[in-house]
């Protein structure tokens, strides 16, 4: 056991700190604050891309020959962490860059590295994920949207539902039926679709947040060139499912720095609220909740480095890696009430009020983490991930 | 950054686990717990053989001079076995006291002996008014001469029965002291309590006479010493019995079966015993943490003990709740093993302090002191 950084980690960590010193970080994040729609905050995110790719720190963990940084997994997790307490902008290209680029990279063809992963970093294309439809969601392998052959091109009729970054993507990875004779997980195929083609219309989801971070996606006999299927034809199971296990580790990387952020901003607002005529954080029943909170959010962070050294020297994660979704979805619901209670009738008050605390994120964080044990895997998925793979119990269905 | 466990910590674990599996199998535990005592003087002598008596104490005293996560791994594996008797009153608690707190000589003549395993030992700390923390110790020491004379009761004394000397926590012209009390003038009355295979006791002191370690500041920081150290090695040993439970009770329904499918295929079972999976991660995160932050001296050390303590108290209870209940009726039965896990998980939860006493701790830390964690930016 050592928790220490190694010199290359400490070294690669204080280089990014003095490059994001000289990016003129404060500016950039002053004027995301004063973003309010969601394209504004969109297209500023992207300017920073294009800036953090010029610096040379975009795709960190991806080989140095794809224009990557060819840094570990271990690197990675600090470059996230590092942009989280420096409050960076996030990438606009997300997607591209966790999922698709890896991907790709996996199992693309050399055409296929040379055509997509430079614009990926860049941020010149944004990519979406088109996996989940109405009738598969949980059940992901009973994607139902057909590609038929015609010719050198796929034509693709089907319906994709919780798209991020629909509204805006450049391309779509998706996951297509392509046989439906075959058993569910062998007939289908991994495709990419450039979204400007005809046929292919977006409708843009609204949450229960008021936001609309996802989208749905109809396609109408939409024609796409047969070269652009990732992998096999009818082997698409195994390129969705190989890297999605992969990057689970490392995309949460960053996410306990924002946990400890809001757990400090929570103490602070406690030591002026009152509870029973004195500070809400002298409360014996708060400071129970708090203590809580704080020895879970630890916990969290000390299992994600658990996780991420096994993943970084064997490459395969171990039992700890699949309770982190579990894990830290649930703690966020949990500290999200817990807030709501220390600040009392200022837990309801939203950004569109002056006096509502932190900009309104009290409010909008209860509503948003109901999200969280759905989004990316529900918690009865991951227990049954669990009991299935790590525990080794018989399947369920 | 490396998480894990080392090479040689991974082979202590493992031949850790071989030699309790060898001369600690669960027929073995149930014998010793039926004694009046729940103590085996072989057992004694072949742990002492292995070292592990003195596993974190040094050489000149006859110890192994290993370091903190060495003796929670192994202590994680005495958990999971369920090992009765007095290893932790006597190693991590006495032996852990005296090495903090005796002059030379003292350790000679005490630590010695616990490395040596000739001396069984335990720690006098609290009293009738159950407070965890020092400022519940009352007990009233009075110089007589080089010694001290001792009178007063000591409550939920961790074997007692068998201790060949005690420390004991006192108060000494209002400070705290640590004396060791080793002959006459002792009364030790048993307290049966649920974990049969760790005794409590009440010990009355009618004017025992004791040798001081310490008193003052030196006092107090060694108990703190003491405490921190036995509570995290407390968290292991938690750590090992709940694995156990979660992988008897995972092998368990795969194998009853009902309505002709073994009851693990169902999601209600199966949902419980990710729930306990992801409990025992969660403490082995906790617990090893603890462990490294007090062999290297971190500032946050007394707070990663606090949040593994407060976290494993209710995991443990937990894990054994479901492992009962998955168990079914035979998770109720004597016979079946599970209890007896369950009788420490309590125990274990109100020792050092519960959950809720660690959660008080934590706060007084990162609200009140503003000390800064792990994700905070250093």
């Amino acid at each position: 056991m050592d928790l220490t950084l190694s010199p290359d980690e400490l070294r690669f960590r204080d280089d990014l700190r003095s490059w994001l010193e000289s990016s003129g970080l404060e500016e950039w994040r002053r004027e995301m604050a004063g973003k309010k729609t969601l394209e504004e905050r969109f297209a500023h995110s992207r300017a920073w891309q294009k800036r953090v790719f010029e610096g040379g720190w975009a795709g960190v963990a991806w080989p140095k020959e794809y224009g990557g940084r060819g840094a570990t997994l271990l690197q990675q997790a600090i470059f996230l962490e590092e942009m989280a307490r420096a409050q960076a902008p996030p990438l606009a290209n997300v997607i591209g860059i966790g999922l698709v680029g890896p991907t790709i990279i996996a199992c693309g063809t050399e055409a296929q590295k040379k055509r997509y992963l430079p614009g990926i970093l860049s941020g010149d294309e944004i990519w979406c994920q088109g996996f989940s439809e109405p009738g598969a969601g949980s059940d992901l392998a009973a994607v139902n949207t057909q590609a038929r052959l015609d010719a050198d091109h796929f034509v693709i009729n089907g319906h994709k539902v919780w798209t991020s970054f629909g509204w805006v993507a450049d391309w779509n990875a998706m996951l297509v039926r392509t046989d439906n004779q075959a058993p569910k997980h062998k007939g289908l195929t991994y495709i990419l679709v450039d979204m400007k083609s005809p046929g292919v219309k977006v409708r843009p989801l609204r949450q229960m947040t008021g936001e609309s971070e996802f989208t749905e996606i109809f396609f109408e006999d939409v024609r796409v060139p047969a070269e652009n299927v990732l992998g096999k034809v009818n082997g698409g199971w195994n390129v969705a499912i190989s890297t999605l296990m992969h990057e689970r580790n490392t995309l949460g990387a960053s996410l306990h720095v924002n946990f400890a952020r809001q757990f400090r901003q929570l103490v602070e607002r406690g030591r002026s609220l009152q509870r029973n005529g004195r500070p809400a954080v002298e409360d014996p029943l708060v400071r129970q909740k708090l203590g809580q909170c704080y020895a879970e959010m630890e916990i969290f962070r000390l299992t994600q480095m658990r996780a991420l050294t096994k993943v970084n020297e064997s490459g395969v994660p171990g039992p700890e890696g699949s309770i982190l979704k579990m894990f830290w979805s649930e703690y966020n619901q949990r500290f999200q009430q817990v807030a709501s209670e220390l600040l009392g009738p200022y837990a309801q008050l939203t950004e569109e009020c002056a006096e509502a605390p932190d900009a309104g994120q009290w409010a909008y964080g209860f509503l948003r983490a109901r999200g969280n044990t759905i989004e990316a895997g529900t918690s009865e998925i991951q227990r049954n991930i669990v009991a299935q793979f790590v525990l080794g119990l018989p399947k369920s269905y | 950054m490396r998480f894990d466990l080392s090479e040689t910590q991974q082979l202590l674990k493992t031949s850790a686990r071989k030699f309790l599996q060898q001369e600690c199998p669960m027929a073995e535990v149930r014998r010793i717990m039926e004694t009046q005592t729940a103590y085996d003087e072989s057992m004694w002598r072949q742990m002492a053989g292995q070292g592990w008596t003195g596993i974190l104490f040094g050489e000149a005293y006859g110890g192994m001079g290993l370091g903190m996560v060495e003796t929670a791994v192994a202590m994680e594996e005495m958990g999971r076995a369920l090992l009765p008797g007095p290893y932790l009153s006597t190693v991590l608690m006495a032996g852990v006291a005296l090495d903090a707190a005796g002059s030379r000589e003292q350790k000679k003549k005490y630590l010695g002996r616990i490395c040596g395993g000739q001396a069984r030992a335990g720690v006098a700390l609290q009293e009738d008014d159950a407070g965890w923390g020092l400022e519940s110790v009352r007990l009233e020491a009075v110089r007589n001469g080089a010694s001290v004379k001792l009178r007063g009761r000591k409550q939920f004394v961790m074997d007692a029965g068998v201790a060949d000397f005690l420390v004991v926590v006192a108060r000494l012209d209002g400070d705290l002291a640590l004396a060791v009390v080793e002959g006459d003038g002792l009364d030790v009355k048993a307290a049966a309590g649920l974990d049969l295979t760790r005794r409590l006791y009440s010990v009355h002191f009618n004017d025992a006479a004791g040798e001081l370690l310490a008193s003052g500041p030196a006092a107090e920081a060694a108990l703190r010493r003491m405490l921190l150290l036995a509570t995290a090695g407390l968290t292991a040993e938690m750590l090992g019995g709940m694995q156990r439970v979660m992988d008897m009770t995972v092998e368990y329904a795969k194998t009853r079966k009902q309505f002709g499918k073994p009851v693990g295929q169902f999601q209600a079972v199966q949902h419980k015993c990710a729930d306990m999976l992801l409990m025992v991660e969660s403490t082995r995160s906790a617990a090893y943490y603890a462990a490294y932050a007090l062999e290297n001296g971190l500032d946050e050390a007394a707070t990663a003990v606090s949040v593994a303590k407060s976290y494993a108290s209710e995991a443990y209870r937990e894990v054994g709740n479901h492992g009962i209940q998955i168990h079914g009726g035979m998770g109720f039965t004597w016979e079946n093993d599970v209890h007896l896990y369950y009788r420490r998980a309590k125990a274990t939860e109100l020792l050092f302090g519960d959950a809720a006493w660690h959660r008080e701790q934590i706060a007084r830390r990162v609200i009140d002191q503003g000390e800064a964690g792990g994700s905070d930016i250093r």
